[in-house]
């Protein structure tokens, strides 16, 4: 590896990604392992895999990965350095479309833009549910659990859904000692 | 313009916080939405709804634009930089953890099936919200339509997500404008 300074590196490779990601935080992953395993050869193409499925084990957005290879390149600063390369320049460009869009609130085109968008986000999000279902190697239990939680929270709008997630980690472990 | 509602910094830090905290398997929206509008009420379901929309047009890293469209709403660039930051702190810490255990955590039996119910219940809160947001877009011949064309679009067809609201939010606006015009005489 060259004599290269790895915090300008890490800036380099997540602020763009930041505003240039296509698809969300799923987005990141490839051109992530591109960078720091083929072109900067960081870490081997397995540990970029396990950082991944650590990375999910946490809560929060899918892109917690960068911080993990902050992490494991630079250390505390490297995490952190990482985090506010990703998040800062998607949180400006959101702030300033938030602050134009909510500054009309009121005038009637803004009413009829509101009206207008909402069924494309209710569009937007069965198509995102769809998306996930596909990518993973996920069976007929997993959207038989996304139709039964979807459905007890409708009926039960005050059951807290961690009680959901946790039963949910529960029945699959049990499953998968049974070996179904 | 119509006054914020009454929520302190210390409020949407704490909230945010927990967000952040609980949301195993990702979805941040639903839980957003599940705090912000379904139990506290800082805002209605098309406020949020819009402000979804907003957040996942706009290019990058988007699965925490609705804590800053959110925060911005409640109280301007403290209220946003209060919900980025609140909902980044708990995940941050509790990835450097799993960073240095992930040799040990990786070799847990079973851990593969426990993330991926996570995962599924995480997806479940999401079409919890899917419905609640279809329910108000099923009010109307015209929004029903727009939801289903955008689904079909980007769910079924694939199509690159941009062109697809390009056309479609276009349209379902215009609709809306024409409407409420009507509905006012």
């Amino acid at each position: 590896m060259k004599d290269e300074n790895i915090y300008l590196a890490l800036v380099t490779i997540l602020a763009p990604l930041s505003i240039a990601a296509i698809g969300g935080a799923t987005g990141i992953y490839a051109p992530l392992q591109h960078e720091t395993v083929e072109l900067r050869q960081w870490m081997t193409s397995r540990e970029f895999i396990d950082l991944f499925a650590v990375s999910r084990l946490a809560p929060g957005p899918g892109s917690m990965l960068a911080p993990i290879i902050g992490w494991n390149v630079a250390g505390f600063s490297g995490a952190l350095l990482a985090t506010v390369a990703l998040y800062l320049p998607s949180s400006v460009l959101c702030y300033g479309a938030a602050r134009v869009w909510n500054r009309y609130r009121g005038k009637p085109w803004h009413r009829a833009i509101e009206a207008g968008l909402s069924p494309v986000a209710a569009g937007l999000i069965f198509s995102g549910i769809l998306g996930l279902l596909r990518l993973g190697q996920t069976g007929p239990l997993s959207w038989f659990t996304v139709v039964l939680v979807a459905g007890l929270l409708m009926w039960r709008p005050k059951l807290h859904p961690l009680i959901l997630i946790g039963c949910g980690a529960l029945v699959f472990f049990l499953l998968h000692v049974v070996g179904a | 313009m119509n006054h914020p509602p009454p929520v302190s910094l210390a409020m949407i830090y704490s909230l945010f916080f927990r967000i952040g905290l609980f949301s195993f398997g990702g979805q941040l929206s639903s839980w957003i939405h599940r705090e912000v509008v379904l139990v506290r009420g800082w805002m209605t379901n098309e406020e949020f709804l819009s402000g979804m929309a907003l957040s996942q047009i706009l290019p990058g890293v988007n699965s925490t634009n609705t804590a800053i469209f959110v925060g911005q709403r409640l109280r301007g660039a403290w209220g946003a930089t209060a919900a980025i930051v609140a909902m980044l702190t708990g995940p941050f810490f509790a990835v450097i953890l799993a960073a240095i255990f992930y040799q040990w955590i990786i070799g847990w039996y079973g851990i593969q099936s426990i993330m991926e119910g996570v995962a599924a219940v995480a997806l479940g809160m999401l079409a919890r919200l899917g419905i609640s947001a279809g329910r108000g877009a099923a009010k109307g011949l015209a929004p029903a339509l727009a939801m289903l064309a955008t689904f079909i679009g980007v769910g079924v067809m694939r199509w690159p997500m941009l062109g697809v609201v390009a056309v479609v939010a276009p349209i379902s606006v215009l609709v809306c404008y024409v409407q409420g015009r009507r509905h006012e005489g």
